[in-house]
């Protein structure tokens, strides 16, 4: 009887566990995947709501410039070959039809419609996001978001508002740079050194660059900011309930999720957004 | 007595299903220094937790001031726990913020001072636990006794009505150890808060105990004063008193107050009843004076060497002793009467006076600021008994002879 029981629940070793437990481990992923996903949204509403408290200004200006203001050089960098490449490839493509014309607003709407936000997210996902997991990952270990609380400040306030609202206002404005360095690149690679006419490439990009191509991608950087900061404040401040690990390991297996699924779900939101963009 | 200031009243708490804490009953009492003990791992830390609202109870009930804290309004549970202030068991500084910052921080985030007040609060704290030369710099770069003093700047920022202090002497050596139960005290006397610790530091922490509260097996098995725990008889004393004062004498290499009342006991068991024996009582005066100019590492280094030269001098002769106050050394000579005692007394002052200050000084003020003095007086005093006299009336009747034996004067300014 007991053994009956057991079956039923799906958690003994009776003749219907091997068929139930699929079912039972997909059921408890699920569950647990939507426990997840409110904990995040009630996180992220959270965060929002206490940005607008006082004594949070400076916090976030402090914020701006370690995510946004450091990681500018990795974001020419990186932008500056992007457009490069694209020119360079572009160019190849397009002389084979005659179309080498139109390279200007290839490199630039490639770049300012997706590559601009996607690749400024990936870059400070793993520049800053990291970091922001592991740097509020160890303040949990070591109990300082303990001792926040026992002086009466609110983490939240202190540590993750700041974070979500600089990282809002940062990557917009990344990704405007890497736009702008990016189709230099462009025009470096086919202008100085493939010899395509510099009015032709300007006046491509001219021609065909709407505002509308400018805001849906400032509109993306902005959904991907929310979920990159969100991300690694979240597995930074839940460190220590996770299962898997315990103390500096922990953190260091936080800072590798926060980094894979920012990246993930940049990749999954950059195709939705673009569809309801679209419509 | 009043209504004591917390109260937990069958405080049961489990992680999964694992229990730590089973039906915890314990009083706090304001005013007071009220420590528990227990073994590591035994659930202080978890208990302490519960106190400042960083851990909910899965049963029972934690009473603030006679009324549940689960019964009160937000605002008043949240003003309930505000007058609380926590000190970690490992220190939970902001690494990234230096001392002066740390100190800084809930004044710059709870209040709406000006900068020039935080400043002067921060200063003042930053000077009364002595760290001067650190408020610059970062904990990392700080030694562990220096953490421990930041931490405690920290704690106290808020003038807090209640502190807890969890395992303040964690990874100190034993004059540390002594430095920062005395900064305790004196802070405790000073600002009048109520002091919760959790501490393994016995017998040290009896001294600055009003109330012991003992954790044994996931529950309080004691709670009263520290000579009412030298009393109770429960397994509690056997496996972690005693473990935990034999590692005191190897530590120290002064017996504990109940390890020389079994010494005491035995040695004179074998005497007939009018036998004589003499109690001599050590006490350093004025040392409340010398720790602004040495700072508490320094003068509870001083009390340290002190014990030991009293203990080093007459175990040579067949004498043991104890560290019965924060500053008082008592010493048993089983086979001397106050003849042969006087002359061991004389003996031992001029050995002081001769060899002792000049080694005392020379160790402490090596290590003290250039500009620093210490000068204290060492005070004695003998009383005669009897194997079935009780001890403490004798040791009150050498209280009474007191007399300075020596003066440890200021050797910079000679």
């Amino acid at each position: 009887m007991a053994l009956e029981t057991k079956s039923q629940n799906g958690s003994g070793n009776g003749p219907h566990y091997s068929v139930a437990k699929p079912f039972a481990l997909a059921g408890q992923r699920m569950i647990s995947g939507i426990n997840v996903l409110g904990s995040t949204a009630i996180f992220l509403a959270t965060a929002l709501w206490k940005t607008f408290r006082p004594k949070q200004f400076s916090k976030v200006v402090h914020q701006i410039y370690y995510i946004g203001a450091s990681s500018t050089t990795i974001i020419i960098l990186v932008s500056l070959f992007t457009g490069m490449v694209l020119g360079l490839q572009s160019y190849h493509a397009l002389i084979q039809f005659g179309a080498v014309g139109g390279l200007g607003a290839l490199v630039s709407l490639s770049l300012i419609r997706e590559l601009g936000p996607v690749l400024t997210a990936i870059m400070i996902t793993a520049r800053a996001g990291s970091a922001i997991a592991a740097e509020i990952g160890i303040q949990r270990i070591s109990e300082q978001i303990d001792a926040l609380q026992t002086m009466r400040i609110d983490p939240f306030r202190y540590l993750i508002s700041p974070r979500i609202s600089a990282s809002i206002i940062s990557f917009p404005l990344l990704t405007a740079v890497f736009d702008f360095i990016g189709i230099i690149g462009g025009y470096i690679t086919s202008v100085m050194l493939l010899g395509l006419n510099a009015g032709v490439y300007s006046h491509s990009i001219l021609r065909n660059v709407e505002m509308k191509d400018l805001t849906d991608g400032f509109i993306k950087s902005i959904v991907f900011a929310v979920i990159v900061a969100t991300v690694c404040c979240y597995q930074g401040y839940f460190v220590h309930t996770r299962k898997d690990s315990k103390g500096a390991k922990a953190v260091g297996m936080a800072t590798t999720s926060a980094v894979v699924i920012s990246c993930v779900l940049i990749l999954i939101s950059d195709y939705v957004v673009t569809s309801l963009l679209m419509v | 007595m009043d209504i004591p200031l917390i109260e937990f009243k069958n405080i049961t708490k489990r992680f999964g299903s694992h229990t730590v804490l089973q039906n915890v009953n314990l009083k706090i009492y304001e005013g007071q220094v009220t420590t528990i003990i227990g073994l590591s791992g035994s659930g202080k830390s978890v208990l302490l937790k519960h106190i400042i609202g960083l851990l909910q109870p899965d049963e029972g009930t934690i009473l603030f001031r006679g009324k549940p804290l689960s019964d009160m309004r937000k605002a008043e549970a949240a003003s309930s726990k505000h007058q609380i202030s926590y000190m970690f068991q490992g220190n939970a500084l902001f690494d990234s913020l230096t001392v002066y910052d740390n100190i800084a921080l809930p004044l710059r985030e709870t209040t709406n001072l000006s900068k020039t007040e935080i400043d002067r609060r921060v200063m003042a704290r930053i000077e009364q636990t002595e760290l001067n030369e650190a408020a610059h710099r970062y904990p990392s770069e700080l030694s562990g006794g220096m953490q421990k003093r930041a931490a405690l700047a920290r704690a106290l920022i808020t003038d807090p009505r209640i502190v807890l202090f969890d395992e303040p002497t964690t990874g100190q050596d034993p004059v540390r150890k002594n430095a920062i139960l005395s900064m305790i005290a004196q802070y405790q006397k000073k600002f009048n808060f109520t002091a919760v610790m959790v501490s393994h530091e016995i017998p040290d922490v009896y001294f600055i105990s009003n109330r012991i509260l003992a954790l044994y097996d996931k529950t309080i098995v004691f709670q009263g004063s520290p000579e009412e725990l030298a009393n109770f008889d429960h397994p509690f004393n056997d496996e972690v008193i005693r473990s935990l004062e034999s590692l005191q004498k190897e530590l120290t290499g002064l017996y504990s107050r109940r390890q020389f009342k079994i010494l005491h006991r035995t040695q004179l068991r074998s005497r007939k009843a009018d036998d004589r024996y003499c109690v001599m009582v050590f006490d350093l005066s004025d040392m409340n004076g010398i720790v602004p100019n040495i700072g508490h590492d320094r003068a509870q280094e001083t009390i340290h060497l002190m014990g030991l030269y009293i203990d080093r001098h007459f175990s040579a002769i067949g004498g043991f002793s104890t560290r019965r106050k924060a500053r008082e050394f008592v010493t048993v000579l089983p086979f001397a009467d106050i003849t042969e005692a006087e002359k061991m007394m004389k003996e031992f002052i001029e050995d002081f006076r001769d060899r002792g200050m000049s080694e005392i000084r020379e160790r402490v003020q090596k290590k003290a600021h250039p500009e620093s003095c210490a000068e204290f007086s060492l005070r004695a005093g003998i009383a005669e008994g009897q194997p079935d006299d009780d001890i403490d009336a004798i040791m009150e009747v050498a209280r009474s002879q007191q007399k300075e034996i020596g003066r440890l004067q200021c050797a910079v300014k000679e």
